[in-house]
Parts: C-alpha cells; structure tokens; sequence
C-alpha cells in the first residue's frame, strides 16, 4: 500500500509541477462551453435548458484531451518498465495513475463547470447537483480512460484512436450525470435513483478499468 | 491419431490450422447451401406468405429482416468476446483468426439493423431517429466494433494487435446486457423482447415461423461468412509466413555470395 502511496503522491507532484496539462485542460474547457452559445445564440432560455448537458460534453472532452499523457511520459522514459518489475501488480500502478489523473484533472474540471455554469445561464438551484453528478461521475472517465490510454500507447495517430475507443464506455456515465440533474430539477425525489446508478457506474469503472489497463500494458511489456 | 482424439477436446483439436482447414473445407459448401435455402426460403415466406400487419400494414416486413440483424449483432461481439476469452486466457491460435473475421460481420449487421430499424421507424414512429436507449445502446454497439477494428489496424505487430484488441473485446462485453436489457429497465419507444419470453411469444404464428426462418437462414449465413473469413485469414497469414521466409532465404543468399565474392 506504501507503494501505491508513493506512487500516487509521485504523479500528483509531476502533474503539479509540470503544471502545463491541468492549463490546458481547463483552457480547452473555457473554450469549447464558450463556443457554444456562438453556435446556438445568445437565447437565455435555450441556454439555461442545456446547460448541464453542455457543461457535461464539455467536461468529456476537456479529460478525453489529457488521458494519452496518461502513460506515455512513463513509457517513454521507460519507469514504466520498472514499476512493471516491481512487486508492486500492475493492476495497483494502474489504478494509481488513473487515481493521480482524477484527482489531478478530474476534480479541478468539475470545480470549474459551476464557474462556466455562469456563461451559459444555469439555474442557480442545479449548481451544487452539476459538482455533485461530475464528482461521483468523473472517476469513471479516469478509470475507464486508462484503457484506452494503456491500448493506444504504441499506436500511430494515438489520440484520434483513443477517443474512438474510450468515448462509447462514457455514454452511460454522460447519460446517468444529465439524467439525475434533469430528475432533480424536476423533482427532488427523482434524483436519487439516477444519481445511484452513476455511482455505481463510477465503482464498476475502479475495477474493470486498473484491470484490462493493466491487461494491456502487460501486452506492451512482452 | 487416436489417443490424440481421446485425451483432447475438440476445441484443443482444431487448434492445429491444417486440422481446421480441413474440417471447414469439408463443412463450409453444406454451411452455404443451407444458408442460402433458408433465407431464399425465409425471404419468400416473407414476402408471398406472412400477412400483413392490421396496423403496421406491409411495413411489418422489415422486421424479418431488422429481427435477426440485431440478434447477430450481439451474436457476433459475443463471437469476438468468447474468442477473445480464448485468445488471452486458453491462447488458443485460432481464437485471434475468429474474433478478426467475425468483426466486419458483426459490424455489418449492427449497420444492418440501425438501417432497417430507421427504414421502419420513419412510417411508424414518424422519425427516422429518435434518441431511445436501445437505439443509443445499439449505435453504440456499432462504435465498438469499429474501434475494435481501428485498434487492429493501427498497430504493426499483429501479435501484440491481436492481443490488444481482445482486451478491449473484453472490456466493451459489459454493453452487451446493457442493450439485452435497456428495454426493460427504462420505458422507451422501443418495444420490449417479444419473441423470447418466459410465457411464450407475444407475437401471432402468421409473423412468428417466417420471422423464426428468417433468424436461423440469417445465424446460418453468419456462420458461413465467417468460416470462410477465417478460412482467408488462415490463408493470408500462410502467404505472409511463406513471403518472409523467402526474404529471409533472399537476404541469406545474397549474405553468402558476397561473401564468397569478398
């Protein structure tokens, strides 16, 4: 477990340090929920509709956007190597980098969509359900995304491939994340079945996720 | 011969490509005829036999083909995951051979039934589209087999591409419950399973053997298409290992002239 800790902490500094990806990320966010109106219209009305499902999307991309350096810096200098010949299972490494980039990219990005929340008009009563539905549902795209991430690091055109491959596994979690804050809005009692079910959506990804990322950077090892 | 055929199970037999070759070149003509008959036999049925629908009208016709589509559909990631399975767990030879061939299959029929499905959709429910969980789940469906076959194609090594691909086969097998059952679990346009329930099928005989003819002409005609992809495949990667060892042979030839000019 000390391991896993190490680990962790380790990337979490990296990403702090290296500062630049977390900046993009938030930066490509800005931009495309800034679009959207461009492209809709300046209807309020409209705009207060869909914001959460704009702030959802938007959310997707912005992560999708982070997820190749998942593996690659390490792959590339070759510590994944190591750690692959450590006692450590490669199943924890994976979990823990998918942890380091939740916590990294995940939680900053859904602390940022109330903010841009404000550019598209959102009711004032759906904030606290748009950080609540992207804090239980964001994990699911760290996890899930570090299989498309561990399959697409030898790839040529990794990028393009990695969002073909990892976009399918997040429609349920887009889904489950409007679907509750639409319940909610509607009525408070409808909130929780939704929002359970993403939850749970989030639990299943921590397991099925370390597992076929490690699966697949084993494959690479050989 | 014999003691091999004792000890191993039929699977662990056809493990042995030349083995393969053999049992499929002698199934495959019988495989095609019949998938042929029925679904000549099926399409007639379809057309000269089955009545109209009283509120769909000649409409209804589209689902003996939509039907079976989309049970192939889920039929053949089911192929790509149990081969898969085999492939990562048993590393059975062939497994790989399988789960590539039947993934064009599969994708052609998911594209088959989303087709049909909208052809049918725009006279009933006046749209050709609509946003329901089966119709999302399905599309759905679809993008995995199209990344499962840009995986492939995008890596070199095709060990390590066959590999890669069954890991994600396996990763995407948690959508298949998820299409069987999302009828179910939300209330959507879609109609809920009609054919294989528990207390029978809700569906009248007249609609109910044309549409079961069309199934088994159409599992027939899948099977078929694949023994004979994987029969290709099996071919190709012969001619890929005869080509490299010609090189190989090449490149040694010319090493020893050489040297003997030198």
């Amino acid at each position: 477990m000390s391991g896993f800790l190490t680990l962790l902490k380790r990337d979490l500094l990296l990403a702090l340090r290296e500062g630049g990806a977390l900046g993009t990320a938030l930066g490509f966010y800005l931009i495309v929920v800034t679009l959207m109106p461009l492209g809709l219209g300046p209807d309020l009305n409209l705009l207060t509709r869909i914001a959460p499902g704009i702030l959802w999307v938007a959310l997707l991309l912005a992560a999708l956007l982070s997820l190749p350096r998942l593996f690659e810096a390490d792959h590339d200098d070759g510590s994944l190597d190591v750690l692959a010949l450590g006692h450590m299972p490669l199943e924890l490494v994976a979990a823990s980098k998918a942890l380091a980039h939740w916590i990294s990219t995940g939680i900053p990005l859904a602390l940022m969509a109330p903010i841009l929340g404000i550019l598209l008009n959102l009711e004032a009563r759906a904030y606290p359900l748009v950080i609540a539905t992207m804090l239980a549902g964001t994990p699911a795209i760290s996890f899930l995304g570090a299989i498309g991430a561990a399959l697409t690091l030898k790839t040529r055109r990794g990028g393009l491939l990695l969002a073909l491959l990892v976009l399918p596994f997040y429609v349920p979690t887009l889904i489950f994340g409007i679907t509750s804050i639409s319940a909610a809005l509607l009525s408070p009692a409808g909130f929780q079945a939704s929002f359970l079910i993403l939850t749970a959506i989030s639990l299943v990804s921590l397991v099925l996720g370390p597992v076929a990322a490690a699966a697949a950077l084993r494959q690479h090892m050989q | 011969m014999t003691t091999d055929a004792a000890t191993q199970t039929w699977t662990q037999r056809l493990a042995n490509p030349t083995r393969f070759m053999a049992l499929s070149g002698q199934i495959l003509p019988w495989l095609t005829i019949a998938a042929i008959a029925v679904v000549l036999y099926g399409l007639y049925l379809t057309f000269f036999v089955a009545p109209p629908d009283y509120q769909q009208g000649e409409t209804v016709k589209i689902m003996f083909i939509h039907v079976p589509s989309a049970w192939l559909a889920m039929m053949g990631y089911l192929m790509i995951a149990i081969s898969s399975f085999g492939l990562l767990v048993f590393r059975h030879p062939l497994a790989d051979v399988s789960a590539k061939s039947a993934a064009p299959i599969g994708a052609a029929f998911t594209l088959l039934a989303l087709i049909t499905g909208s052809l049918w959709g725009k006279p009933m429910w006046g749209t050709y589209w609509v946003w329901d969980a089966r119709l999302t789940s399905v599309l759905i469906l679809f993008f995995l087999y199209l990344g499962l076959m840009a995986l492939r194609s995008s890596l070199e090594d095709e060990t390590l591409a066959a590999k890669q691909t069954a890991v994600l086969g396996l990763a995407g097998v948690v959508i298949l419950p998820i299409i069987k059952f999302s009828v179910d679990w939300w209330n959507t346009l879609h109609q809920p399973a009609s054919v294989v329930k528990i207390d029978g099928p809700a569906i009248h005989s007249s609609i109910l053997v044309p549409l079961v003819v069309n199934a088994v002409g159409f599992s027939l005609l899948f099977f078929a298409l694949h023994m004979k992809a994987m029969r290709n495949e099996v071919l190709r990667r012969r001619v890929k290992a005869l080509r490299m060892a010609e090189v190989e042979q090449a490149a040694r030839g010319r090493d020893t002239s050489s040297a003997t000019a030198g």
